[in-house]
């Protein structure tokens, strides 16, 4: 096993535009520095697209941070070099570094509305760029801004060119900083988690004009992010990286159909591909968390994780990254990569028992409220039974958490009924009802680090719940059963005594879910529980939700906006947008043809990592509207590519039935809808 | 932005209504009432006064009638600009507080004059270089002049510039010559510029650690541009808004500067008339007061919302 | 802030609150109500020594405070002539007249400085903690009410919070306190219609945002009642930002209240005070030999209202750095 540098593999090609020679960064704490970055080396080439993908705190926007020489106060480069073509970036200063920045080198940041100026116009900030690396003068700036705004696909430049921040959307905004980024024609441009902020439909789009930015501009990219799926469409080659060090390097072809790496491997394995489901194929979390960045293991840092892991020697010393392709350039940081049996399948789980499906318990027939000016909710009409798992599905706007507080009795709804076992809730606000509805109907929230009271102990908080739900009343039965839940949901029992803050994100949406069944419910909503985790942990806190729901034969009504996760775990799905029931059915029904329009877009905006599957490309046109002013019709007109005008626009959608449970409302006549080409097909090599 | 300032001024005059009422209902009340038989009276004369004389006397001062109506009445001569008599200096309300309100004014005009520039240069210096040395300096000296009271700024200054090296008189005798307004003078700067340069290196802070100053930078801007366009319009807002307030403040430090510089302003004239039991003067200066307060706080709305391009365009 | 803090801090404000308003009441009893407060004190000292020591202007803050503190407590233990005894009057510093040392001079009336600038701390620490505890109970509890109940409790507290803070704050100390009369208590009335509308304000802005939290809603759904929500769920979780108000108001309350002393409004003499020192050396006694009546009591004012300030300062510094 050669160790080559990267060095040694580029001088073989041309003169890579970008290079990081044994980069090393830290930040300086209380007690001395910090190392966020550890021995990093890349090789990016002219015209090329390079992923950077880990999870949080792995260190990858340090790099981009560091490449522009942006770290602020406390991080420092403390050793290597970066090159931008051939010159030594960390030397610049003054002058040329200005000239750089934003001219040969520019950046697109995560959040789009904190990026930009909220007191100057979209034009002004656009028209600066010229301005000032060219020196053109003011009306040939704008002219240009103007045709850059185009080319970026934004329609009604003029308009945008007038407006503040704040008065466009978080997609149209990224398109204005992507434009911007890209108004002096930089040879290299820094990505760092462009979509992350962006609903799933927006996202696609965003995403698509990325991936043509190197054929129509030439550019070369580095694009950071946490979402392997996006790094396989965008990107040439990638570099997997864990604890801030790369553990993986390599074209995306040979990384993802060959990985050499249990991280990498890991990662893989904790995403749900698009034909499993939770039975066939069980998501497999990474044990454990990564280490603190004081306190990394010595030798491998991905050691005391790695089913692999051999003592005394994954632990001995600080592990190289060797060559494993040379032609392709893939290396990876593991001493056991010849031995490992990487092509295995996966063992097959704990024999998933199908949970057996029950009575329908929560019934919602035909849901309407409305806000001032705005119909968050209207027409709802759907069923979930004992013991299944319904999720519903839907972008910003959509009406779903409306839909979930209503349920809860934080608000009321206007008209229609939803009825628990007998029992109408509509319009029943939380505070008349009795112990026993509250008890059996919970709910898990989105955001983990604010699910629990920062003020409070994990016990006590989960013992309020039990105690005032009046499930138990002895105290040191409540004790008990206090440990029970924290059994329940893989935590140590000496968790009761924490606080939330020494907690990680996944182990406080693990509380909330233990906090969730304190009471035995039958029925729990859960709120986007995953967005805010990272992806390995989404895995493990997925499968528990699946585990204590088949133990217990709760019902799960899953709000989600990914779609990925929803068919692994749901066994029906309700599709909303602005409002509105588009589609709704079992799984395998919604996820293969025929497909409403807006599924159609949404199933293909689901970024696919595993490189056996081929997705069918669907974009859509324009933002999502307003609530406060829905169109006409059907909601989805205004972006619908199968649109009949003068028909879709006018009345809304008749409600087809495919089958007992599969509905579609679309103006579509049935045949077409019959006819349509399924998105994700299997890939032979 | 136009439904905005309809709201707030309706919201004001509303206040005003409360304010005004509140204030003739105080001093309508039967404490006043004595201190007003007093005032005019004499304490014996009030002492020996039966009950039944009490009420003639009250009669003949027409406070005996119903609450609203003289209320009305009252309202109506204020808006006709009169307000009074003085009884203690036996001219009327209306002139004496012309008097009062331009020699504060004066002092006024000048604060604002000099704390503006020199406040928001300072503020803006040290935020800019966070945790530098000019930094650490102007802080240092901000958090010393905002700790310090005005009476003690008084007296420090007084016992180093006037006695000590004889620069200024320490009263002011109000003569001709401008040298008597300096203590004064100095002593309110002193506390405005510190708490102004604290504000606005707060702000300052926060605007360049923010996520579109960091776009500004690594787009290639040079330096001044990015601190004159992109940071200042931004960390201006708040500042801007609180000089307005400033007014108010001004309001509350000119009685005890005033005082003890015994400088005939409207401060003194105020807290004399409190002392007096002067109720139609100190009725008079209390409704001025708030008027100025009110319309300063309207006027710092006003451009807050002028400024703030998210809430003046939704 | 756990229970120990709160002990120590009962310790010392119960019996000088005691010995300040109450000590002609309680006769020889007083002699020994301020024992157990000197050592609470130092032990606080020494904590908040421990906990602040990454923030050296706290730090410096809290040594200001705890001085004055000190000297509050520990001054009938001192030895300081009376305060009020008339001995040698327009005595310079370090004068030694009678066997008695002058360290800082003697007043107009001949009573000793030093003894009447350690004994006038007391006056302004107790009512200005005081008046400032009632203050935020008030504005917190207002506060909390209109953020978290909002709809009409929300409009009126705010409508009367408007109305208050359309006043000058000297302008309605004045008004107060010729209304009601001038006493302590009045003041403490007075400092309560100035500061509990902003006070109002912060904590209503707090618990707006701490509303939209998910853990307030989770106690929805159980369908916790508002008061416990209140309480439990949103109080704790305001603290720091309040405890860095609280310090820097503790500052104005007592500016404000020498400055009511000052001007004659406030406290009554004899007994001295800082603000009824500067008063009558600025009257009787302006000229430059004689500036030390006025500079010391001066010097000690901004001494405490700097700790105060620094204090604040800091914690919002270490608040930061979290």
């Amino acid at each position: 096993m050669q160790i080559m540098s990267a060095q040694t593999n580029a001088a073989a090609r041309a003169t890579p535009i970008l290079e990081c020679r044994n980069l090393s960064i830290a930040y300086a704490g209380r007690t001395g520095d910090v190392p966020a970055v550890i021995d990093f080396n890349l090789a990016l080439m002219p015209g090329e697209a390079h992923g950077l993908v880990g999870e949080s705190g792995c260190g990858k926007s340090t790099i981009a941070l560091a490449i522009m020489q942006y770290l602020g106060r406390a991080g420092r480069v403390v050793g290597g070099r970066i090159l931008f073509r051939g010159r030594d970036l960390l030397a610049m200063k003054g002058e040329e570094l200005r000239s750089i920045r934003g001219g040969a080198i520019a950046m697109v940041y995560q959040e789009p509305m904190a990026s930009l100026n909220p007191s100057m116009t979209i034009g002004a900030q656009l028209i600066e760029v010229p301005m000032y690396h060219e020196s053109m003068e003011r009306r040939a700036a704008a002219a240009r801004a103007q045709m850059m705004l185009d080319r970026v696909r934004m329609a009604d430049g003029e308009r945008i060119m007038r407006s503040y921040p704040h008065q466009i959307s978080g997609g149209q905004q990224q398109r204005v900083v992507i434009a911007m980024a890209l108004l002096s024609n930089p040879a290299l441009l820094l990505l760092d988690e462009p979509t992350t902020a962006l609903d799933v439909t927006v996202e696609a789009g965003i995403v698509d004009l990325i991936r043509n930015i190197s054929t129509e501009f030439g550019t070369s990219m580095l694009y950071i992010s946490h979402n392997l799926g996006l790094v396989r469409e965008t990107c040439d080659r990638v570099t997997v990286m864990y604890s801030g060090e790369a553990v993986e390097v390599g074209s995306v072809a040979s990384v993802f159909r060959g990985m050499r790496h249990p991280y990498t491997r890991g990662l893989f394995a904790s995403m749900p591909v698009p034909s499993a489901d939770k039975n066939s194929r069980p998501l497999v979390s990474i044990p454990g968390q990564p280490p603190p960045p004081r306190a990394r293991p010595p030798g491998c840092f991905f050691g005391p994780r790695c089913a692999s892991f051999v003592a005394g020697r994954c632990d001995a010393r600080p592990v190289p990254l060797s060559s494993i392709d040379a032609s392709q350039g893939h290396a990876s940081r593991c001493l056991r990569v010849d031995e490992i049996a990487w092509d295995a399948a996966p063992a097959p789980g704990p024999g998933n028992i199908t949970a057996t499906v029950g009575d329908i318990v929560l019934k919602v027939q035909d849901l309407s409220k409305r806000f001032r000016h705005v119909t968050a909710n209207d027409g709802l009409t759907f069923d979930a039974r004992r013991g299944e798992t319904v999720a519903i599905v839907g972008e910003s706007g959509c009406g779903k958490s409306t839909f979930a507080r209503i349920l809860m009795g934080l608000i009321q709804a206007n008209s229609g009924s939803i009825d628990l076992a007998g029992l109408e809730l509509s319009k029943l606000p939380v505070t008349r009802r009795n112990a026993n509805t509250i008890r059996s109907l919970q709910m898990i929230f989105q955001n983990p680090f604010d699910t629990l009271n920062p003020s409070h102990t994990v016990g006590s908080q989960i013992a309020r719940v039990i105690r005032k739900l009046g499930v138990l009343r002895d105290e040191s039965r409540v004790r008990e059963r206090v440990l029970d839940l924290l059994d329940l949901v893989k935590l140590p029992r000496d968790f009761a005594e924490r606080r939330p803050r020494q907690l990680s994100g996944g182990q406080k949406q693990r509380v909330g879910v233990a906090r969730a069944f304190a009471g035995n419910p039958s029925v729990v909503v859960a709120d986007e529980p995953l967005s805010a985790l990272d992806m390995s942990v989404q895995a493990a806190v997925t499968e528990l939700l699946i585990d204590i729901q088949r133990r217990e034969g709760t019902t799960l009504l899953f709000i989600s906006h990914d779609l990925s996760v929803v068919r692994y775990l749901s066994d029906r799905i309700v599709v909303m947008y602005l409002g509105q029931i588009m589609e709704q059915g079992r799984t395998h029904e919604v996820f293969t043809p025929p497909y409403h329009p807006y599924t159609e877009a949404l199933l293909s905006a689901v970024p696919i990592a595993d490189q056996r599957y081929a997705k069918r490309k669907v974009l859509l046109t324009g933002e999502i509207p307003s609530a406060a002013n829905p169109p006409a019709g059907c909601p989805f007109s205004t972006r619908c590519p199968y649109r009949i005008v003068g028909t879709c626009d006018r009345r809304p959608p008749p409600v087809q039935e495919f089958s007992a449970s599969h509905r579609i409302a679309c103006h579509l006549p049935r045949e077409e809808l019959l006819a349509m080409q399924p998105v994700f097909e299997e890939v032979t090599q | 932005m136009g439904n905005l300032i309809v709201r707030r001024v309706t919201q004001m005059l509303l206040i005003m209504l409360t304010v005004s009422l509140l204030l003739f209902a105080i001093f309508d009340s039967d404490q006043f009432r004595e201190k007003a038989a007093v005032a005019e009276l004499g304490g014996f004369g009030v002492a020996t006064l039966s009950a039944d004389d009490y009420h003639e006397w009250l009669e003949k001062k027409g406070l005996n009638e119903p609450f609203l109506a003289r209320y009305g009445r009252w309202l109506e001569s204020v808006l006709h600009g009169d307000m009074g008599q003085s009884i203690e200096k036996d001219i009327a309300v209306s002139v004496l507080l012309k008097e009062s309100l331009t020699n504060t004014g004066i002092l006024a005009f000048f604060v604002f004059l000099i704390m503006i520039p020199v406040s928001l240069t300072l503020g803006v210096l040290a935020g800019m270089n966070t945790g530098s040395p000019l930094d650490r300096v102007i802080s240092i000296v901000a958090v010393l002049t905002t700790s310090i009271p005005q009476i003690a700024t008084a007296v420090l200054l007084t016992v180093i510039l006037a006695l000590g090296l004889g620069w200024v008189p320490t009263k002011s005798a109000m003569a001709d010559g401008w040298s008597f307004r300096g203590l004064p003078l100095l002593t309110l700067l002193l506390y405005d510029i510190g708490y102004l340069v604290r504000m606005t290196r707060a702000a300052m802070t926060e605007v360049m650690a923010s996520q579109y100053i960091r776009t500004a930078v690594l787009k290639g801007l040079p330096y001044r541009r990015v601190i004159l366009r992109h940071a200042l319009r931004n960390a201006l807002i708040v500042p801007v808004t609180l000089i307005f307030l400033e007014l108010n403040g001004l309001l509350s430090q000119v009685v005890v500067v005033e005082v003890f510089f015994q400088y005939a302003g409207f401060g003194r004239m105020l807290f004399d008339a409190a002392n007096f039991g002067d109720l139609q003067v100190l009725q008079a200066a209390t409704l001025v007061a708030v008027c100025v307060a009110v319309g300063s706080q309207l006027l710092s709305d006003a451009a807050y919302v002028f400024l703030n391009p998210r809430v003046r365009f939704t | 802030m756990n229970s120990r803090v709160v002990i120590l801090l009962a310790l010392i404000w119960f019996p000088l609150t005691a010995y300040v308003m109450f000590r002609s009441a309680l006769g020889a009893l007083a002699n020994y109500l301020l024992l157990p407060a000197i050592p609470s004190v130092i032990v606080l000292y020494v904590l908040a020594l421990r906990s602040w020591r990454e923030s050296w202007v706290a730090i410096v803050g809290v040594s200001l405070v705890s001085f004055w503190l000190l000297m509050a407590v520990a001054a009938p233990y001192l030895p300081l002539v009376d305060p009020n005894k008339p001995l040698v009057p327009f005595l310079a510093p370090g004068g030694v007249r009678h066997g008695i040392l002058f360290l800082l001079g003697s007043d107009m009336r001949g009573r000793d400085v030093l003894s009447r600038t350690v004994w006038g701390c007391q006056r302004v620490l107790v009512w200005g903690i005081t008046a400032t505890s009632v203050a935020y109970a008030v504005g917190a509890g207002c506060g909390l009410i209109a953020g978290y109940l909002g709809g009409w409790w929300d409009e009126f507290v705010s409508f009367a919070s408007n109305v208050l803070l359309s006043f000058p704050v000297m302008v309605l100390f004045i008004l107060v306190l010729n209304l009601l009369g001038q006493s302590g208590f009045n003041i403490i009335i007075a400092v309560t219609c100035s500061s509990a509308p902003v006070i109002m304000r912060i904590v209503r802005g707090l618990a707006l945002d701490a509303k939209s939290r998910d853990y307030i809603q989770a106690a929805q759904t159980r369908g916790e009642h508002p008061l416990w929500i209140m309480l439990v769920e949103l109080l704790p979780n305001v603290r720091g930002p309040i405890i860095v108000d609280a310090s820097l108001r503790l500052g104005y309350t007592t500016v404000a209240i020498t400055t009511l002393t000052f001007l004659g409004l406030g406290l009554q003499p004899p007994d001295p005070d800082w603000g009824l020192m500067i008063k009558e050396a600025a009257t009787a006694a302006l000229l430059w030999k004689y500036s030390y009546m006025m500079i010391v009591p001066a010097l000690s004012v901004s001494s405490l209202i700097l700790g105060f300030n620094l204090i604040a300062d800091g914690l919002r510094e270490m608040s930061l750095r979290d």
